[in-house]
C-alpha cells in the first residue's frame, strides 16, 4: 500500500480506553481485536476487509510496541495455516478474508486446524460479500462452519455489538478449543458508527514465547489416529461446551416483547433490517420495542438447542429470517423441534423467498405472510407509506444496477452501467490489442481471471469465457490443450493471481504437461482490484516488505521457455506483436506474454502529489491531456468501441448538419495515449491530439514558442480571412 | 420521531463517499445520531453506487440508541441525491423516489453509459424521459447542472450537490454546519466551499429548464455568401432556410464560393421535386440539403490538414486544458494516412500509378505503414500541414473527387427515381448517406453498406419500401460486421448484386 496512507486511521486504533471510536465498521473490528490481546493476525485483502490489513499494514508502530505480529499472507490459505500457531500455544490469532472465496481457498487448512482444535482462541473475520454490488459466487460461509466444525457469529450491526463479539469470540474458541468465524456483510464493513474503546492489551503470551519454548503434542495434530478421535471429540466435548458458554455469557439475545403465542428469529446480522421492517409494518419504535418476542443469534452456528426450547415455549409458531441458501438454521431448528417433541410450527423459507439477498422489503413481505396467517390483527395498524406499499407487488426482483446481466425490474428507459477499465487503465490496450489479433487470427477459446482483467469480459471488449477462481486462468484453460491444434487457447492472469497459486497452478501445470497455450500475465505491480495493496513483483512497496520480484523471472524459473515481456502496454504495436508471435510460434511449451505497465490509479495517487509540489515550486512541468477534433471526428464511434475508456465520451455535433454525436476526451483524461494508439494501429481517423500544456517554461522555450507562433500566426491570420464561418 | 434518510447514488470517483461523510460530519456536530454506509465493491470502478444515510435528529446520549437501516426501503426514503440524470431516472425506477415524500435533488447532466457511447450512430437515451420521470416521481425536484458548477468552481460534483441538500433547509443539516463539515475534511476546502454556495445557490432556485439550441434559420451568414443566400430566401421555403443556409457555408468553406453554386444548383433540381411530389413537409429538400452538403465536403488529406492549422482550432485546443494566451502548448496530432488516400488527392492518372505501381508502393510504402504523429504548432508540422491543405486547389482534379462525384449523382438519380412514385421512399434514400462516414475502414465499411442498400432498392416491393429502407439502415448501422444487416437481408429475401466500380480496388478502401 505504497501509494495510499491510512495514518488517520492508525490514530484511531490508538484513542485512549473511555473514549469514543467513531469511523467504519471494519476499523471497530480492528480495534476490538488489540483490545482483545491478539498475538498474531494476518489475512488476504478483498472487499470488504481489505481496510483491515490495510489499515494494520500501516500501523507496524502500534502493532510492535504491543508485541503483535503481522503477515500480508500469500493466499487465504496460508492466512489459516498461519492459525496453527494457536494449536499448541495460548496465542490468539486472527485472519481475515472475504467469503466464500477466502473460505474455499483456506478450507483445506481450515478442516485440519478444526480437527486437533486450538489452544490460544483463534478468530477469522469473513467479510460476507454477498447481495446488491457483490463480485463473487452467491454462497453462504455456513457450509464451512458446519463441515469443518466452527463456530460462527453473525452479530447485530452496531459496532458496540461487533467489538462484544470479537472480544467474546476468543473466549468462546478457547472455552470450546474450536476456532471461530465471525460474518460481516458489507454494509456493516462500511458503516459509520462508535463505540466507547476500552484498552489495547498485549497479548499474555506472545509469538516469540512460543519460539523460545516450542511445545508438540501429537494428539493435537491432524494425523490418524488422532483424527477418529478428534471427530468424537468435538461432539462430545466442544460441542456442549460452545452451548454451555454461549448462553452462560448471554451471547445471543432474546427480545420478550409481550407474551405472544408467536415469535422470531433472526440472524443477527439481519436484525437492523427485521426492525425497520417491523416498524413500518407499524409493529415497532426506532428505538426496537416491539410486542413481538425475538430471538437475536448473534451465534448462527452452533444452535443452541436449550436456548431455542425456552425460546418456542408457549409458541405456536415462529418465524426463521435466514438469508441465503441452503437454509441450514431452519433445518437444524425443525432437528430441533422434531427430536424434542416441541409443537411449534417452524416458518422460513416457505415465506420468504428462497435465494437473494433479504432487504427490508423482502422481510417486510415474510413478515405480513407469517402475521396474516397467525395474528393477523396486527396487521390492522398498519402504517405503511404509501411508497413501500407499491412495492408490495409480489414480484421480486433482484436489483443490482451496477452489474452485468441482471434484469432490471421492468427493463424501462434505464441502463446499466457495469464496472469497467479506469481512465488510463494499462489492462485496456491488452485487450484492445487482443481484439484486434483476433480480427487476423481468428477468435481463441480466451479463459479469464479474477482481477480487474475480467471487466474484459464486458462490452466493449467481450473477451473471456469462463472464470475459474483466483489465479486459475491458466489453469481454467488445462484440458483444452492437444499437441498440433491450429489454434491455441489463450487464459489471461493477474499479478496477484498469479502469485497467489497462478505460478504452480497455471504456469507450472502448463510446463509439466508441455501445454502449448498461450498466457497473458498483467504484472499493474500492484493487488489493483482490491484496493492497490502490494505483492512480491510490487515496484515500490514500503520497507516492511520484500518485493520489486519480477514476474518474468519466476516464469523463467519455473521452466518456461517463450517469455515476451511489454513493457509499456499502451505501445499497441507491440502489444499486438507479443500476442501474434504467441499464438503463431513454432515453438513448443507455454507462451508465456508478460504485459507491465503500472496501475494507472496507484500511479495518479502516487504522482499527482508530485505534479502539485512541482508547479508550486515553480518547476516545468509538461500537464497532458487527448483531445478530439470535433471538426474531423465524424461520429462513428470506432474508437470507443476499441478502447472504452471512461474519459473518452460523446457529445452534441457542432457541425449542424450532421446528427451522430462527436466523441471527445473528457478533462479527467490521463494521457495514458490509448485513443491515439488505437486511431494509429486501427487507421481509424484524424481526430486525436495530445496537448502538451508546458507550465513554467523556461526563457529559451518561451521565446522560441513566440517566435514559431509569430510566423505561424501570421499565415493563420491569411487562412482565416479565407475561413467562411457560419454560426447557426 | 423517525430518522432522516438520505440516498445518494454516484459513479466511482464522484465523490459520493465523501458527500455521506459530510452528511454524516454536520449530524454529529449537533450531537445527532448519523449513520452512514455503502456497498463500493466493484462497483467503484465506474459503475454506479448507492451510499446511504440516516440521521436522527436526538442528541447523543439523552435517550437510548436507535436503531438505524443499512440499506434504503424503496418508498421510505425522504432525500436522494443523484449525480446524474439517468442515475436519478434509475433512482425512481428503483422505487426510491416517491411522490408522498422524496425530495430529488438531482444534476441534468448525462454522463453516457458504454452502450450509449460505442453505438455506431447516436445511442443516446431520451433526456427529456428521464426529466419527466423524476418531475412525475418526486415531492420536490431539485434538477440542475451540478457538473458544471462544480467544475466552474474547480471541484467535485459532491460538493455542489452538498450545497443543494443544505439549501432544502433541512432541520438536522443548517448551511453553518454543512460548511464547517468541508473544512474540516481539510482537502482542497475553498474550491468546495465555492462549489458548495453554487450548488446552494441553485438548490434555492428549483429546477432550470433545458434549452438545447440547435439550427436555426438567423445564423450570422458570411458576407461573401449574401447572393447564394438571398437566393435561398428567394427560391426557397423558410423551413429550409437553415439547412440550405448551413449547406452553402460548409460548402464553400470546404472549397469556395463556386462550389457552393454548384450545391445550390444541385438542390435546385430537388427543389422542383417537392415542388410535383412534395407533401408540404419539405422534408425531401431538408434531408437533400443536409446530405449532400456533407457528401460535397468528403473528408480527403487537404481537408483535415486545413482544419487542423486554422487559429480557431488553436484557440479550442488551448481553452479545453486551460492554458493562458502566453504559455506555451503544443499540439500532437495522430495522422495514419494510406497509400491509397494519397493517391485520391492526385489526379486520376498520376493517382493510379502512385496506388498500383509496385514501384511507388515500395517507395511509399513504409511511409504510410505507421501512423505518425505530427507536432501541428511547430513550424515543421505546421508548414508540413500547410503544404498538404494546399491540394485544395486541385482538389475538383482528383481521384477522390470524380469518385465521389459519380457515386453522388447515382444516389441523386435513386433520390429522384424514388421520387416519382414515393416521396417517403426518396427522403428515406437521402438519409442513408448518413451511412458514409469516417475514415480509411470506417468509411469503406460505410460505403459497402450504403452500396449494398441502394443495390437492393430495386428488389423492394412498392408498399412499404420506405419502412424498409429504414430498417435497413438502421440494421447497418447496429453492428460493424454487418451481420444484422445481411440477416435483415435474408429475411426479406433480397439479394445483393453489388455494382462493379470504378474498377479500381482503392476505390472501396477510400
Amino acid at each position: 500500500m505504497a501509494e495510499r496512507s491510512f495514518k488517520h486511521e492508525v490514530q484511531k486504533l490508538k484513542i485512549a480506553p473511555g473514549e469514543e471510536f467513531e469511523g467504519e465498521g471494519i476499523l471497530a473490528v480492528t480495534k476490538a481485536l488489540l483490545q482483545s490481546g491478539v498475538a498474531y493476525v494476518g489475512g488476504y485483502q478483498g472487499s470488504p476487509v481489505s481496510h483491515l490489513m490495510d489499515v494494520l499494514a500501516d500501523a507496524s508502530e502500534t502493532l510492535e510496541e504491543l508485541g503483535v505480529h503481522f503477515d500480508s499472507s500469500a493466499s487465504e490459505a496460508t492466512a489459516a495455516a498461519m492459525l496453527g500457531a494457536s494449536v499448541h500455544y495460548p496465542l490468539r490469532g486472527a485472519i481475515t478474508f472475504k467469503s466464500t472465496v477466502g473460505t474455499n481457498v483456506a478450507s483445506d487448512a481450515l478442516s485440519n486446524l478444526a480437527s486437533g482444535g486450538v489452544t490460544g482462541g483463534v478468530l477469522v473475520i469473513l467479510g460476507e460479500d454477498y447481495g446488491e454490488g457483490s463480485s463473487i459466487i452467491q454462497e453462504r460461509s455456513y457450509a464451512f462452519a458446519m463441515k469443518s466444525q466452527m463456530w460462527l457469529l453473525d452479530p447485530r450491526p452496531d459496532h458496540a455489538s461487533l467489538v462484544r463479539s470479537v472480544e467474546k469470540a476468543f473466549e468462546l474458541s478457547e472455552a470450546s478449543r474450536t476456532p471461530a468465524m465471525l460474518t460481516m456483510r458489507v454494509r456493516a464493513c462500511h458503516s459509520h458508527g462508535r463505540f466507547v474503546a476500552s484498552e489495547n492489551r498485549r497479548p499474555s503470551f506472545t509469538v516469540r514465547d512460543a519460539l523460545d519454548e516450542p511445545r508438540r503434542d501429537i494428539d493435537r495434530m491432524a494425523l490418524a489416529p488422532a483424527t477418529f478421535v478428534h471427530e468424537h471429540e468435538k461432539i462430545a466435548d466442544r460441542w456442549p461446551a460452545a452451548q454451555a458458554f454461549i448462553k452462560e455469557h448471554g451471547l445471543n439475545e432474546v427480545f420478550r416483547g409481550e407474551n405472544l403465542h408467536i415469535g422470531l428469529v433472526v440472524q443477527g446480522g439481519l436484525y437492523n433490517s427485521l426492525m425497520r421492517a417491523l416498524e413500518l409494518l407499524g409493529l415497532a419504535d426506532t428505538y426496537g420495542a416491539t410486542a413481538l418476542p425475538v430471538y437475536v443469534m448473534n451465534v448462527v452456528y452452533p444452535v443452541v438447542d436449550s436456548e431455542v426450547e425456552e425460546f418456542f415455549a408457549g409458541k405456536d409458531a415462529v418465524l426463521m429470517l435466514e438469508e441465503g441458501q441452503p437454509e441450514f438454521i431452519e433445518q437444524i431448528l425443525h432437528t430441533t423441534v422434531n427430536r424434542m417433541a416441541l409443537t411449534t410450527r417452524v416458518h422460513g423459507k416457505d415465506m420468504l423467498p428462497r435465494a437473494g439477498e433479504y432487504t427490508t422489503l423482502v422481510l417486510l413481505k415474510g413478515l405480513r405472510r407469517f402475521l396474516q396467517k397467525y395474528a393477523p390483527s396486527m396487521l390492522e395498524q398498519e402504517r405503511i407509506p404509501e411508497g413501500v406499499r407499491k412495492m408490495l407487488a409480489p414480484k421480486v426482483t433482484p436489483i443490482v444496477p451496477s452489474m452485468p446481466g441482471v434484469a432490471l425490474d421492468d427493463g424501462g428507459p434505464v441502463l446499466p452501467r457495469p464496472p469497467s477499465f479506469c481512465t488510463g487503465c494499462p489492462e485496456r490496450p491488452v485487450f484492445t490489442a487482443l481484439k484486434m489479433v483476433e480480427k487476423e487470427t481468428g477468435k481463441h477459446h480466451i479463459s479469464a481471471d479474477i482481477g480487474c482483467h475480467q471487466f474484459a469480459a464486458l462490452a466493449p471488449f467481450d473477451i473471456g469465457a469462463t472464470s475459474m477462481g483466483y489465479g486459475l486462468g491458466a489453469a481454467g484453460a488445462a484440458a483444452l490443450n492437444v499437441a498440433d491444434a491450429d489454434r491455441r487457447s489463450v487464459s489471461i492472469m493477474g499479478d496477484g493471481g498469479f502469485w497467489h497459486n497462478g505460478l504452480t497452478s497455471g504456469i507450472g501445470n502448463a510446463v509439466f504437461n508441455q501445454s502449448d497455450n498461450v498466457i497473458v500475465l498483467v504484472d499493474n505491480g500492484y493487488s489493483a482490484a482490491t484496493g492497490g495493496q502490494d505483492i512480491l513483483s510490487s515496484r515500490g512497496a514500503g520497507p516492511t516488505r520484500t518485493a520489486s520480484l519480477p514476474i518474468a523471472q519466476a516464469v523463467r524459473g519455473i521452466g518456461v521457455k517463450w517469455i515476451r515481456s511489454v513493457s509499456r502496454t499502451y505501445d499497441l504495436k507491440a502489444m499486438k506483436q507479443a500476442l501474434l508471435e504467441a499464438l503463431t510460434s513454432k515453438e513448443s511449451g507455454p507462451k508465456v506474454v508478460v504485459a507491465q505497465s503500472e496501475c494507472m490509479l496507484n500511479k495518479q495517487r502516487r504522482t499527482k502529489p508530485q505534479v502539485r509540489q512541482r508547479l508550486k515550486a515553480g518547476e516545468r512541468v509538461v500537464v497532458e491531456k487527448f483531445g478530439v477534433d470535433a471538426q474531423t471526428c465524424t461520429g462513428d464511434h470506432s474508437c470507443i468501441r476499441l478502447s472504452g475508456c471512461p474519459s473518452l465520451t460523446i457529445k452534441d455535433n457542432p457541425d449542424p448538419l450532421r446528427r451522430d454525436p462527436v466523441a471527445t476526451v473528457e478533462s479527467s483524461c490521463v494521457a495514458c495515449g490509448h485513443c491515439g494508439e488505437v486511431s494509429h494501429a486501427a487507421v481509424l481517423c484524424p481526430s486525436f491530439y495530445r496537448i502538451q500544456w508546458v507550465r513554467n517554461a523556461g526563457w529559451f522555450e518561451r521565446l522560441s514558442n513566440r517566435m514559431a507562433n509569430a510566423i505561424i500566426g501570421s499565415v493563420q491570420r491569411r487562412l482565416a480571412a479565407r475561413e467562411i464561418r457560419y454560426a447557426a | 420521531m423517525r430518522p432522516l434518510k438520505i440516498a445518494i447514488l454516484a459513479m466511482g470517483g464522484e465523490g459520493g463517499g465523501v458527500l455521506a461523510d459530510w452528511i454524516v460530519q454536520a449530524a454529529e456536530r449537533q450531537g445527532f445520531h448519523a449513520q452512514s454506509t455503502s456497498v463500493p465493491g466493484v462497483a467503484q470502478r465506474t459503475g454506479a453506487t448507492i451510499y446511504y444515510v440516516e440521521i436522527f435528529p436526538v442528541v447523543r446520549g439523552t435517550v437510548e440508541a436507535p436503531i438505524l437501516a443499512l440499506m434504503p426501503t424503496p418508498g421510505d426514503v425522504d432525500v436522494v441525491i443523484a449525480s446524474e440524470l439517468m442515475e436519478a431516472a434509475r433512482a425512481v425506477q428503483r422505487g426510491l423516489v416517491t411522490p408522498d415524500r422524496t425530495l430529488l435533488i438531482a444534476s441534468s447532466h448525462r454522463v453516457y453509459a458504454l452502450q450509449e457511447k460505442m453505438a455506431m450512430g447516436d445511442g443516446r437515451m431520451d433526456s427529456a424521459a428521464f426529466r419527466t420521470r423524476c418531475e412525475g416521481a418526486s415531492r420536490q425536484l431539485v434538477l440542475h447542472d451540478f457538473s458544471e458548477l462544480a467544475e466552474k468552481a474547480g471541484s467535485v460534483i459532491s460538493a455542489s450537490l452538498f450545497g443543494a441538500l443544505a439549501a432544502a433547509g433541512l432541520q438536522s443539516l443548517p448551511r453553518e454546519l454543512c460548511e464547517e463539515a468541508i473544512r474540516e475534511g481539510g482537502v482542497g476546502v475553498a474550491a468546495s466551499l465555492k462549489a458548495f454556495a453554487a450548488g446552494f445557490d441553485a438548490g434555492t432556485q428549483g429546477h432550470s429548464t433545458a434549452s438545447e439550441a440547435r439550427l436555426n434559420a438567423h445564423g450570422q451568414m458570411d458576407p461573401r455568401l449574401a447572393d447564394l443566400a438571398a437566393r435561398v430566401v428567394r427560391d426557397y421555403p423558410a423551413a429550409t432556410h437553415a439547412m440550405l443556409n448551413a449547406g452553402i457555408a460548409k460548402t464553400s468553406d470546404y472549397q469556395s464560393r463556386d462550389y457552393a453554386d454548384l450545391y445550390l444548383r444541385k438542390m435546385d433540381e430537388v427543389r422542383r421535386l417537392e415542388r410535383d411530389r412534395g407533401d408540404g413537409t419539405f422534408r425531401l429538400t431538408n434531408e437533400v440539403a443536409r446530405h449532400l452538403a456533407l457528401w460535397m465536403t468528403f473528408e480527403d488529406l487537404p481537408r483535415v490538414a486545413e482544419l487542423k492549422i486554422r487559429a480557431s482550432r488553436f484557440d479550442r485546443v488551448r481553452q479545453e486544458i486551460g492554458a493562458a494566451p502566453d504559455q506555451v502548448v503544443r499540439i500532437n496530432d495522430y495522422f495514419h494516412p494510406r497509400l491509397d488516400e494519397i493517391a485520391d488527392t492526385l489526379p486520376p492518372a498520376l493517382g493510379r500509378v502512385v496506388s498500383q505501381s509496385r514501384i511507388a508502393r515500395s517507395l511509399l510504402g513504409p511511409f504510410t505503414r505507421n501512423g505518425r504523429v505530427v507536432r501541428s504548432s511547430s513550424f515543421l508540422g505546421f508548414f508540413l500541414l500547410y503544404g498538404v491543405s494546399r491540394f485544395r486547389s486541385i482538389r475538383q482534379y482528383s481521384l477522390r473527387y470524380r469518385r465521389e462525384m459519380s457515386e453522388m449523382s447515382d444516389w441523386l438519380s435513386h433520390v429522384q427515381k424514388a421520387s416519382d412514385q414515393d416521396y417517403g421512399l426518396a427522403c428515406e434514400i437521402a438519409e442513408c448517406q448518413r451511412l458514409i462516414k469516417g475514415y480509411s475502414d470506417t468509411h469503406a465499411r460505410g460505403m459497402r453498406n450504403f452500396r449494398t442498400i441502394m443495390s437492393v432498392l430495386a428488389q423492394l416491393p412498392a408498399s412499404g419500401a420506405a419502412a424498409k429502407v429504414r430498417q435497413l439502415r438502421e440494421a447497418a448501422l447496429s453492428d460493424e460486421s454487418g451481420a444484422a444487416l445481411g440477416e435483415l437481408m435474408r429475411g426479406i429475401s433480397l439479394r445483393t448484386s453489388p455494382p462493379a466500380r470504378s474498377g479500381s480496388p482503392s476505390a472501396l478502401q477510400a
